[in-house]
């Protein structure tokens, strides 16, 4: 029904000229446990272009946040290899900044010592006023200005995850990793936030990875929607091309049917073909 | 006319918002106060009751003239305290350095913490008095031993709580000094003194409270020098005992007011947490 926009995962080729900026290549982890060795993921071959934002979406406990550590580095795969521009990854860097799942920002910080901080422990040798000037910049590019120097204790939970944007993006990284961003936050904030951070990848033009449990959220967000079979061994099950004009309003985006096929198919993988049955990853 | 803001209304205004908290401890104490002195009138107990501290003149002069000096030994309460507080004051700096280097080493270094934490646990179950005879023996002179008294019953508190500190830095903390690539004085002075401070301070109430109940042990050792520690064994010597019943009181109300300006300081440097 939607075989137009869905696409095998495997020895995906890149079109010839672009090199990828994020290529995955058989990448498998495995984790030892009392019980014996327990494989999270197996087999994963994938590539991100440079610009292109990808969405993971998958049940909890299939690995997604196992794969996004190994491009954060604060994983180490078994086997295989995660390349960004073409060198493995072996550790945590600036090049791959993360907003993390509890937001992980200083709480005796104001939110615009927590941005400063990001930029001057990975610039350190830029001019003071510069480093302020970027911090200041993010912080209103997140609509921040006004709360810049409030304490982290003292803002609501969308704000928080603004200061962890503004933060993430201040220091400018190749990519940038959210790990359920969006998760806690009540429905308004979450869309408000959405926008946003859509708006500035829009002019930042950087490469997003982002893990999810909302199927809107990656249709409206997302270039592709990759997602996940369910562990153990996990792997890409199917990846879907969503290739909704740009810059995107949920409004058009609803009005569209490529939007509902969409949807069905990707809510036919999670809960029809891998709800909790492991057959249909044979291939 | 309830509205008007006269000095008697705030008065009552502010006696209704505190009888609460003014009033038990108030009567808890009075009633204390006069089990204690009933006690002692009936002969219950051969202890001088809390009255006698006014009917006793040696102890009625110490209380009103606790600026007096007469030279040598003989001066007023005030005089002994300060003596008794500097020696504190000593010990409890080298103990909060020494605690808080040592406590962040071992938070940080999982060998170190196992090498050495059950000697920790087993040192500080030591007495301070059980530390005099060690600390003469170590030192051969009476300043540096009673120095160390102090020092060596009050850093554990401070070394156990920082160390505690540091390993409980939230990991998503040190994510992020990770992923910043931070160098190791950044992630010290900007993620790991911050984050293990509430720790630290909590450390050093408990310390500040152990150093000034050392001093009495830390004062035995040093007969002849001014201290409020002293002043209880001379009087101890002497059979004085409402006098040894001042120094108990007078060393009670300094070891409260050290406490409360802990906490007031802790307050104050890290609020919140």
């Amino acid at each position: 029904m939607t075989a137009s926009v869905l696409q095998q995962p495997s020895g995906l080729p890149t079109p010839a000229g672009t090199a990828p900026l994020l290529r995955f290549e058989q990448l498998g982890k495995v984790y030892p446990t009392p019980a014996g060795p327990y494989p999270v993921l197996e087999n994963i071959n994938f590539e991100v272009n440079q610009g292109e934002f990808v969405c993971v979406i998958g049940h909890s406990g299939c690995g997604k946040s196992t794969l996004l550590n190994m491009v954060s580095g604060f994983a180490t795969p078994t086997s295989g290899q995660v390349l960004l521009n073409g060198k493995p990854i072996e550790k945590p860097g600036p090049d791959r900044m993360v907003v993390f799942q509890g937001y992980a920002l200083l709480p005796w910080m104001s939110a615009y010592e927590n941005v400063y901080l990001g930029i001057d422990s990975v610039k350190p040798n830029l001019p003071e006023h510069e480093k302020r000037e970027i911090a200041m910049e993010h912080l209103e590019m997140v609509g921040l200005t006004a709360a810049a120097e409030k304490k982290i204790t003292q803002i609501s939970g969308g704000m928080k995850q603004r200061v962890a944007i503004a933060r993430a993006l201040a220091i400018r990284p190749d990519v940038l990793i959210l790990d359920e961003p969006f998760g806690a936050l009540d429905a308004i904030t979450k869309e408000e936030l959405q926008e946003e951070l859509l708006k500035i990848w829009n002019t930042q033009k950087c490469t997003v990875l982002m893990i999810t449990h909302d199927i809107d959220e990656a249709l409206f967000l997302a270039d592709r929607l990759v997602m996940m079979t369910n562990g153990p061994a996990a792997g890409i099950g199917e990846i879907l091309t969503i290739d909704f004009p740009r810059p995107r309003s949920r409004e058009d985006i609803m009005e569209d049917p490529r939007y509902y096929e969409l949807r069905n198919s990707a809510l036919d993988f999670l809960y029809n073909r891998f709800a909790h049955d492991e057959d249909e990853k044979a291939d | 006319m309830a509205t008007t803001p006269n000095s008697s209304s705030t008065l009552s205004l502010w006696w209704k918002r505190n009888r609460q908290s003014i009033l038990p401890p108030l009567l808890g104490t009075l009633g204390f106060l006069l089990f204690w002195q009933l006690s002692s009138s009936l002969g219950l107990t051969k202890l001088t009751g809390p009255l006698s501290l006014w009917t006793d003149e040696r102890t009625r002069e110490l209380l009103l003239y606790p600026f007096y000096d007469r030279g040598g030994l003989d001066k007023g309460l005030f005089h002994h305290s300060m003596s008794s507080l500097g020696r504190v004051a000593i010990g409890y700096t080298l103990a909060a350095i020494v605690g808080i280097g040592v406590g962040i080493a071992v938070g940080l270094n999982k060998s170190l913490d196992r090498a050495f934490d059950p000697l920790f646990q087993f040192l500080r179950m030591v007495a301070p008095l059980a530390w005099v005879p060690i600390a003469l023996v170590l030192f051969q002179r009476n300043q540096p031993a009673a120095i160390f008294v102090i020092f060596i019953t009050s850093i554990w508190p401070i070394l156990i709580n920082t160390a505690e500190g540091v390993r409980q830095i939230p990991q998503d903390y040190r994510n992020v000094a990770l992923v910043l690539q931070m160098s190791s004085g950044r992630f010290f002075s900007k993620v790991l003194i911050p984050s293990a401070l509430p720790y630290i301070f909590t450390g050093l109430r408990i310390s500040i409270g152990l150093a000034w109940l050392a001093i009495i042990a830390a004062e035995i050792v040093m007969p002849g020098t001014p201290g409020i520690g002293f002043f209880i064994w001379d009087a101890n010597q002497n059979g004085y005992v409402s006098e040894i019943v001042l120094g108990v009181i007078w060393i009670g109300a300094i070891g409260l007011i050290l406490d409360r300006f802990m906490a007031w300081l802790q307050k104050r440097i890290s609020p919140g947490q």
